[in-house]
């Protein structure tokens, strides 16, 4: 792995490491009921949605965007499928359904940013404030409470052993793998995030890209969305999803892919997913209290996006930083290093 | 004109960029009440002389004199005080502000820190008025043209008292009028005794406005000169004449072994970037486009690239009409481009050299078919090698790589496409020595092979041993068209540019 | 420029002059399908619930002229809630409360600045990062809500301050009334305001101005961390309770009140009565559900979505492509 996952790895080691110190029994795996069990499989199996999340937002970040609308998404999603399933459709067709939707979402946000042109914040807020309504709507402003079991699976089943969400989450990471780097929509993104005018002249259409990534960053979060619902076998139009677009920001800033776009990676991620999913479950497990977690996020934003900020370290550690931060020279003089 | 003691006079200014002298040793001496041209090529180092002037950087050695006073600037505050102002080509205001607003902000009439909304108006008004300018003072800057906000920008710079005035490149987007309304301010201005630092691409707009002219190349003094003494021929000489130590000639170029006309373009044009042109290239050939920065040589390749929307004309390949809207289109049509700025238009410079190779074969598969990694690999060696990219590692990021490398990364990109027209835009611009050799002879044989070439160079020798026709620019237009004989020449290339193709 | 400009109506105050229109619109529709809904105390009860996010998106205003944007008025509006329910509770005197709440946020607004300005980080991430610490400083203060009981508190929740005939406000309007003329008269008569524009309008070109740039960035922030305190203190006049989640989402309330009021989001356009514009046609929207009886409260959140939707694409009509 490259240098760029050091520090997330290293901060979810010491998170980790610091649970063991609290609670000894911390990494041990057990297997009960033929299903293993233990704190990192929670840690994995609560993570799961902010992982398909954010593995969304990462594509989009590359373009040098961002999306906002995630967290509506995840509402709308789950309660589609809740209210589907309630009404006697099939699991299958009601979770085919929430996803297509999302896609939909996704696909008009990307309409706003690439062929209307507006600035990406802007467009999605459209949707994060319009969409946590339509969530409401769809449920009614109830908590549609299904007890399909078959549908409970999705969040809350298992498989080889394992839960069921972790293995989804892996799943959508193998095919974003796939699309990115097996194929070459990652290669086209980090050109567009890097340079957009000169990926136009080399003959990119960064239109179609951008909505193929909106799209994509819907539909995970439609996935997560059914997750969610299924997890707690009911749909909460209000508060399924609530900051989750933070988090998952959060989380693609501190896996080391800049908000500026460009470089992306997926593995950064979700090791940035997995650090603020163990710091929660760290508060918890210390005991201290859990309401100090945004405290801890908030510092933690704070240290990431300072020691990214190249105007940061150059007035904060001036002589380590100055051969990097030597103004780009005259084109003669730069000899390959 | 007074022959009056000057106002502004620099002496001795230098300075260095790491590992590279954009000014050395340059003296320059404006006196009040004149029209001071500043000419030179890209990189002669204008806009740096500007800067150290305003003191946007600090010079490294040398000392400026105002009004017989050493002064030194820490910012473009402290100059505009001391009473040097300028005016940039992209107007440097705020156009959501009144014109009132931006002759005034900052200095604006307040009571008790209010604004005196009614004596800021009138005071701009009086300062338009200075002028001849008669505009609603109230309304929004953006409701203007470039023009008017260019003298909106100039009446800002008096109303500090400005007595240098440095006007940079302020003609390049304006039309025929709006030129002349602009030096009717300027000559105003002369009379009322403020010096102007004018710098212009446009040859006939100096020689009409300017009353002497400061000539810089390679970051020295050429010298300076009244304007009625010095011909057009003998200031592109001074410009962009010969230069290199003679590289040795090229063997000589054999004719081009054409097999027919590829792309012919007709009446093709685009308002306020290249009026309109016709241009045949043929097979095999290498069409050289020689002008002045700001002639419009870029905006013929962009044109013919689709980079940018032609406003009339049309455009034939294989004798078959074509519309290059998008690059796409031209480039299903083979044809490619090598722009001049290489990394703002050209490169991803955090992406590898493999990457940035197979771009634009990538792009043209679409993300769906992904080239298989062996045969980028390959692709990508083949050219490494091919070219003498160097260090010869596809995953190195190319924004460590040295200028040279840089751009032949970039021909590497479109070659793998095997294009039938490649268009390079100043391909061998700041670059070292070796890697400008390499380039040229890389351009004769991909010519020998079939490939048409459009090669556009500020270097005239260049142009000459490459090319076998010339088409020769001038503000904007395509003035000439001529075969590369023995009879052309440099010389005859500068006439023809002087001149303006009127002869 | 295309031909429009010059017209009957300056392009800039277009859109202000829309959202009027939807606002007069609203009302008579309002007023010609439900009983009661006709009259002036129907709109000054808009004014009386919604005064605190009236202050709070007066700072928005600010942020949004500038270029930038502000994610943690929310956040900043329950703390100043928290705060002064607690130490009011402690016994402090309600004067010290209010001078600390304010002191507070502007002191939280101006830090976001610093990151803002001194290093670069965008202003979506710096405000992120605010609007974690000042919800997280709630929580770890206390995760219950806090009665106020205080005199002066309650007297300020329940004083009606006559109009003549049967209309009233509270003194909450009259503050918030006030924030707006203060805060119309910065921006349109003072060099601080007009800098304010400049900066929205080009960074760079002010830059190049000679405009005081920076101490303007750093100060649009204080202002709106300012405006979120003192509308926390009026939400606490209006609630008489402290608590963690006090308004949740009220940034994207006054984000939206602000675009709805014509303002640019890219900065350096619109006005402030548009703003206000903003605040009444969100207060008017709950109202005529809360008189339809049959519309469920979400169909808020989505009629202002759409709003959103249309003004900024109005916006991007107006001010036409760029590229």
């Amino acid at each position: 792995m490259n240098r760029r996952l050091l520090w997330p790895a290293v901060v979810l080691a010491l998170l980790l490491l610091l649970n063991l110190f609290f609670t000894p029994g911390f990494l041990s795996i057990e297997v009960k009921d033929g299903h293993f069990y233990g704190s990192l499989i929670d840690i994995l199996r609560f993570g799961a949605p902010l992982v398909l999340v954010s593995l969304g937002m990462t594509l989009v970040i590359a373009t040098g965007g961002i999306d906002l609308s995630v967290g509506s998404v995840v509402a709308i999603s789950g309660a589609l499928a809740c209210l589907a399933i309630s009404e006697g459709t099939g699991v299958f067709a009601a979770v085919a359904l929430a996803v297509a939707v999302a896609l939909v979402l996704g696909a008009f946000n990307g309409f706003l940013v690439a062929v209307v042109g507006i600035q990406p914040i802007v467009a999605t807020l459209i949707l994060m404030v319009a969409g946590r309504g339509l969530a409401q709507l769809i449920t009614d402003g109830q908590i549609i409470t299904v007890t399909d079991a078959s549908f409970k699976v999705i969040g809350g089943g298992y498989l080889f052993m394992l839960p069921f969400g972790i293995l989804l989450a892996l799943v959508v990471l193998a095919a974003t793998v796939f699309l990115t780097r097996r194929l070459a929509l990652g290669l086209l993104i980090e050109s567009v995030g890097g340079n957009a005018e000169a990926s136009r002249l080399a003959g990119l259409r960064s239109r179609g890209i951008l909505i193929t990534v909106y799209a994509f960053a819907a539909l995970c979060a439609g996935i997560a969305g059914v997750m969610v619902a299924s997890n707690v076998s009911s749909a909460d139009g209000n508060n399924a999803g609530l900051w989750i677009e933070l988090d998952a920001i959060l989380a693609v800033v501190i896996g080391g892919t800049l908000l500026t776009g460009g470089r992306f990676s997926l593995g950064g991620t979700v090791l940035g997913a997995l650090v603020i999913q163990t710091l929660t479950t760290t508060i918890y497990s210390i005991g201290v209290p859990p309401e100090t977690t945004l405290l801890f996020k908030a510092l933690v934003v704070a240290a990431v996006c300072l020691l990214q900020s190249a105007a940061f370290r150059s007035k904060v550690f001036p002589q380590r930083e100055r051969p990097a931060a030597r103004p780009a020279a005259k084109d003669t003089t730069e000899v390959a290093r | 004109m007074t022959s009056a003691a000057p106002i502004l006079q620099l002496t001795g200014i230098g300075k260095q960029f790491p590992g590279v002298t954009a000014l050395d040793d340059v003296d320059l001496r404006v006196l009040p009440g004149e029209v001071h041209a500043l000419m030179g090529e890209n990189g002669a180092g204008k806009s740096t002389l500007i800067k150290v002037l305003t003191g946007v950087h600090p010079a490294d050695s040398g000392t400026i004199l105002l009004d017989s006073r050493e002064v030194t600037f820490g910012s473009p505050l402290d100059a505009q005080q001391a009473g040097i102002s300028t005016v940039y080509q992209e107007v440097n205001l705020c156009p959501n502000l009144s014109v009132a607003e931006n002759v005034l902000i900052g200095r604006e009439p307040r009571r008790f820190g209010r604004i005196q909304w009614k004596a800021m108006r009138r005071r701009a008004a009086e300062r338009l008025a200075e002028l001849d300018l008669d505009l609603d003072v109230t309304a929004p800057l953006s409701q203007y043209s470039l023009a008017i906000q260019q003298m909106v920008a100039i009446a800002r710079a008096l109303e500090v008292k400005a007595r240098v005035l440095v006007l940079d490149e302020p003609t390049s987007s304006l039309d025929t009028g709006e030129v002349e309304q602009l030096f009717r301010v300027m000559r105003t201005l002369k009379e009322q005794g403020v010096a102007i630092l004018f710098v212009s691409h446009f040859l006939d707009q100096v020689y009409e406005i300017a009353d002497r002219m400061t000539i810089l190349r390679n970051g020295r003094r050429e010298g300076d000169y009244p304007t009625g003494e010095l011909s057009q021929v003998e200031l592109i000489a001074k410009m962009i004449g010969r230069d290199l130590a003679e590289l040795e000639r090229l063997e000589e170029r054999p004719p081009a072994r054409t097999t027919g006309t590829l792309l012919q373009a007709d009446g093709l044009g685009r308002t306020g970037g290249i009026e309109p042109f016709s241009l045949t290239i043929r097979e095999g050939e290498v069409v050289g486009l020689a002008g002045l920065l700001g002639s419009g040589r870029t905006e013929v390749a962009r044109l013919l690239f689709g980079a940018d929307h032609a406003t009339s004309g049309s455009v034939t390949l294989d004798g078959e009409p074509v519309s290059l809207r998008t690059p796409q289109i031209a480039m299903t049509h083979k044809i490619a481009f090598c722009p001049e700025d290489r990394k703002a238009d050209g490169l991803i410079p955090d992406l590898t050299v493999r990457e940035n190779v197979v771009l634009a074969l990538q792009a043209r598969r679409g993300w769906t078919r992904p080239i298989p990694r062996e045969q980028q690999a390959q692709l990508v060696d083949r050219y490494i090698k091919a070219l003498k990219i160097s260090p010869a590692n596809p995953e190195q990021l190319v924004r460590n790589l040295s200028g040279g490398n840089q751009q032949k990364v970039l021909l590497a990109r479109w070659l793998i496409l095997e294009p039938r027209l490649l268009i390079l835009d100043e391909p061998t611009r700041g670059i070292d020595v070796g890697a400008k050799a390499e380039i040229q002879r890389l351009v004769a044989e991909l010519s020998d092979g079939g490939m048409a070439v459009l090669f556009i160079s500020a270097e005239l020798e260049e142009v000459l041993r490459l090319s076998h026709k010339v088409g020769v620019l001038r503000d904007r237009r395509l003035i000439a068209e001529l075969p590369n004989d023995d009879t052309l020449t440099t010389e005859v290339l500068m006439q023809t540019i002087a001149s303006g193709g009127r002869s | 420029m295309t031909a429009l400009t010059g017209a009957v109506v300056p392009r800039k105050y277009l859109p202000v002059l829309v959202t009027a229109g939807l606002f007069l619109a609203m009302f008579i529709a309002g007023g010609t399908r439900y009983e009661g809904f006709f009259s002036a105390q129907v709109v000054l009860n808009v004014f009386i619930d919604n005064a605190f996010l009236l202050v709070v998106a007066v700072g928005m205003t600010f942020v949004i002229l500038t270029g930038g944007i502000d994610l943690s008025v929310g956040s900043m509006v329950a703390l100043a809630t928290m705060v002064a329910a607690v130490l009011l509770n402690a016994g402090w005197p309600p004067v010290a409360v209010i001078v600390v709440v304010l002191l507070i946020g502007a002191g939280l607004g101006l830090g976001m600045g610093c990151m803002i300005h001194f290093f670069e980080i965008q202003p979506f991430i710096a405000t992120l990062a605010g609007m974690f610490l000042a919800r997280g400083l709630c929580y770890t203060i206390g995760t219950d809500s806090i009665p106020i009981t205080d005199p002066t508190f309650t007297a300020a929740a329940q004083t009606q301050v006559p109009l003549g005939g049967e209309l009233w406000i509270s003194p909450s309007v009259l503050i918030a009334v006030a924030v707006v003329g203060i805060a119309a008269y910065v921006l349109h008569q003072t060099r601080f305001g007009r800098t304010v524009y400049a900066t929205g309008g080009n960074e760079q070109s002010a830059r190049l101005m000679g405009l005081p740039v920076a101490r303007t960035k750093l100060g649009v922030y204080t202002i709106s961390g300012f405006c979120s305190a003192l509308g926390g203190l009026l939400l606490a006049f209006y609630m008489l309770s402290g608590y963690g989640l006090h308004a949740v989402g009220l940034e994207l309330d006054a984000i939206a009140a602000v675009v709805i009021g014509g303002t640019l989001l890219t900065g350096g356009s619109g006005f402030l009565i548009g703003t206000v514009l903003g605040v009444l046609i969100l207060g008017l929207i709950q109202t005529v559900i809360s008189f339809q009886g049959t519309l469920s409260s979400w169909w808020t959140k989505i009629f202002v979505g759409l709003l959103l939707g249309a003004f900024i694409l109005l916006q991007r009509v107006i001010s036409g492509r760029k590229k």
